[in-house]
């Protein structure tokens, strides 16, 4: 069997997947010291996804995250050290310590931002696929959401809308199977939400988020569409969380043993990493190499956004306008 | 003498000209154009009183006719924003912001903030506002202390043609959000508008009309009552100022302070409900930054703390008008004489 993907490809990949999964387990472990201001929700275990689907995309096509962001973030190529800092509330976070983890950005590597409110950056991808559109560039955006945010009203119109004026937009919904606490299978009307592209007039797709190989494909051929000018395509990745919908829920809502069945059996990192050596695209010792500078990148992180300093006073008031007399 | 033509007029050639001058100006909203995807003819509203009629023939790629899909089309016009478009977004009727309120008060408003300053978002959001068309309660409102309310957004109420096409100018070019609000009562008024480009600033009230005696704060459709008001007071020898707002974010807060520096009195005129609102606002501005100069208390004349009602006997009731001024005017007036 062979891969269409090159060994960069393949290690970069790994890379991102590797990057997400040991930023958000250290974040796990320091969030409970009490270090970290707010409240985080993390992306370990849906790594496949952001990972899948960023191949396919440069710093000029766009994306917009949700409040679970941290993962599409790296996968964006947003620096690290400064997500870090910026999850610490330090001035030199990527928004200067005034956004936090729920509202990362970065406009130059084509992150909108993460967004606090749930469905809502779906219009917000749909209007940077227009602006592709009007400026005759071949830019695409992506949508991301939740089950959860697959029921909003602003993911129905965006989706709406990206149809009937054939954007070059996608809708990559991530169905963890919990809004919150709220199981998908009850809160979603349909079987799948993929069934819901069929009512806006645009291919829906099914996909398994724990194979990396196969969001890629799906993803290869949604974005392709896009970039033709044929229009948006629905991509539902069933994937799970590691984690409870935010650091410190107690994840009573979910079965016994759940999620120790999940690390065993459904981690994407180490499906990936059986399926390159198995092929043998990737051997061992490349992906220890990885495993080495991504342990050493977040140790690093972790450390320098601790000793970072934290916004002044007048920090408040800056950046409120670009101008206001 | 320059020309004079309607506001509506003034708000056409505002969007053609800028239009023309920036390829990045684009117009979204319901019936924008009007018939996209009907039988008959396209443009055949040119926006639903027609303030956009004949945009679409000229520029037919960047006059978006939009479906009943608020959320969606101003989420879009945000968004397009951050990605180096400047649209003009049309809400029809201000009170449709119940449909689509977290893209403005929780997208377009936080962007700069909270992205540390990295992100501009140079949105226009046209709405029509304000009662007197018997256009009952979910058509008529102001809502613009709501919109003042939000920090990170910019607020817009011209009062004339002039500055309906100077500001529309400015709130385009501008590289924070504009809320455009632009009253239907005042579609249909002449003035005389430069047939050049200009921009008329934010954040500079305007001194409609000079006076000693009491200063009437106001802007959009009660300019006009507020003057009204000061020609029939004049007759009584009680002088009023007119200050003219024209933006209540940002907030000529000088203006108005000077003003009541002057006068020791005022008045302030707003068509919007009273709880937490501009009248409020500036009560408590000149209350805290300019008590001394009071020669008499603040007199408040608004819209009453309910819904905007249909019938023409009540919504006459509901809107300030000439009289209500005059008599909260010759109320403190009189107070002076008194002393």
């Amino acid at each position: 069997m062979s891969t269409h993907l090159s060994t960069d490809q393949l290690l970069h990949a790994y890379t991102v997947m590797r990057t997400i999964r040991d930023f958000e387990e250290r974040l796990h472990v320091e969030f409970a010291t009490g270090e970290i201001p707010g409240f985080v929700h993390l992306y370990a275990g849906q790594e496949a996804s952001a990972a899948g689907v960023m191949a396919h995309l440069n710093d000029d096509d766009c994306i917009a995250s949700n409040h679970r962001g941290h993962g599409h973030c790296i996968a964006k190529g947003v620096d690290v050290f400064g997500m870090m800092a910026e999850i610490y509330g330090k001035k030199t976070g990527v928004c200067g310590g005034k956004g936090g983890s729920m509202h990362i950005a970065d406009q130059e590597k084509g992150m909108l931002g993460a967004n606090g409110i749930v469905g809502a950056g779906a219009p917000l991808a749909a209007g940077a696929a227009l602006a592709s559109k009007l400026k005759g560039s071949q830019g695409v955006a992506v949508a991301f959401f939740g089950d959860g945010g697959s029921n909003e009203g602003a993911v129905f119109e965006a989706m709406n809308l990206a149809s009937i004026m054939k954007l070059p937009c996608l809708f990559v919904a991530e169905n963890n199977g919990y809004a919150e606490a709220t199981g998908s299978g009850w809160s979603v009307a349909c079987k799948d939400i993929a069934e819901r592209a069929v009512g806006f007039g645009m291919p829906g797709v099914i996909v398994d988020g724990n194979d990396f190989f196969a969001v890629h494909a799906a993803l290869g051929v949604a974005v392709e569409r896009a970039r033709r000018g044929e229009g948006p395509t629905l991509v539902e990745v069933k994937l799970s969380r590691f984690y409870g919908h935010f650091e410190g829920d107690a994840q009573t809502y979910r079965g016994p043993d759940e999620v120790k069945n999940l690390r065993e059996t459904q981690d994407c990192l180490a499906l990936f990493r059986q399926r390159c050596q198995a092929e043998g695209w990737l051997d061992a010792a490349q992906f220890e190499r990885i495993d080495g500078e991504v342990a050493q990148l977040i140790e690093d992180a972790v450390r320098l956004a601790k000793s970072d300093p934290k916004p002044q006073a007048a920090d408040l008031l800056s950046d409120v306008y670009v101008a206001y007399r | 003498m320059a020309r004079k033509i309607s506001y509506q007029q003034a708000i056409n050639e505002a969007l053609a000209q800028e239009m023309r001058r920036d390829q990045s100006v684009f117009i979204i909203g319901q019936d924008v154009s009007g018939g996209t995807g009907s039988p008959g003819e396209q443009d055949a509203w040119g926006g639903v009183l027609g303030v956009t009629k004949g945009l679409y023939p000229e520029f037919p790629e960047r006059v978006l006719d939009a479906p009943l899909s608020e959320v969606g089309y101003v989420g879009m016009a945000v968004g397009a924003a951050t990605r180096g478009m400047r649209p003009v977004c049309e809400l029809m009727f201000v009170d449709f912001i119940g449909c689509c309120l977290d893209q403005l008060l929780n997208q377009a408003a936080k962007f700069r903030y909270m992205f540390g300053g990295k992100t501009t978002t140079p949105l226009v959001i046209r709405a029509m506002y304000g009662a007197g068309l018997r256009a009952a309660a979910q058509h008529s409102q102001m809502l613009t202390s709501m919109w003042t309310h939000i920090p990170g957004l910019k607020v817009v109420c011209p009062a004339t043609p002039y500055d309906a096409k100077g500001m529309l100018i400015q709130a385009i070019r501008d590289n924070d959000p504009v809320i455009f609000l632009e009253h239907k009562m005042l579609y249909s008024l002449q003035g005389e508008v430069p047939e050049e480009l200009y921009t008329v600033p934010f954040g500079e009230a305007n001194f409609v009309r000079e006076g000693r005696d009491v200063t009437l704060v106001t802007y959009g459709r009660m300019v006009h009552i507020a003057l009204e008001a000061a020609a029939n007071l004049a007759r009584q020898d009680i002088d009023c100022e007119v200050l003219d707002l024209r933006t209540t974010s940002p907030l000529d807060e000088d203006s108005i302070l000077e003003s009541v520096e002057k006068t020791g009195r005022l008045v302030v005129i707003d068509e919007s409900n009273p709880r937490c609102s501009i009248a409020t606002d500036i009560s408590a501005l000149v209350a805290q930054r300019a008590f001394a100069a009071l020669r008499a208390p603040i007199e408040m004349v608004t819209a009453p703390h309910t819904p905007v009602p249909f019938s023409d006997a009540l919504e006459d009731l509901y809107i300030p008008d000439a009289a209500k001024i005059e008599a909260a005017v010759l109320k403190i007036a009189d107070k002076r004489n008194a002393a």
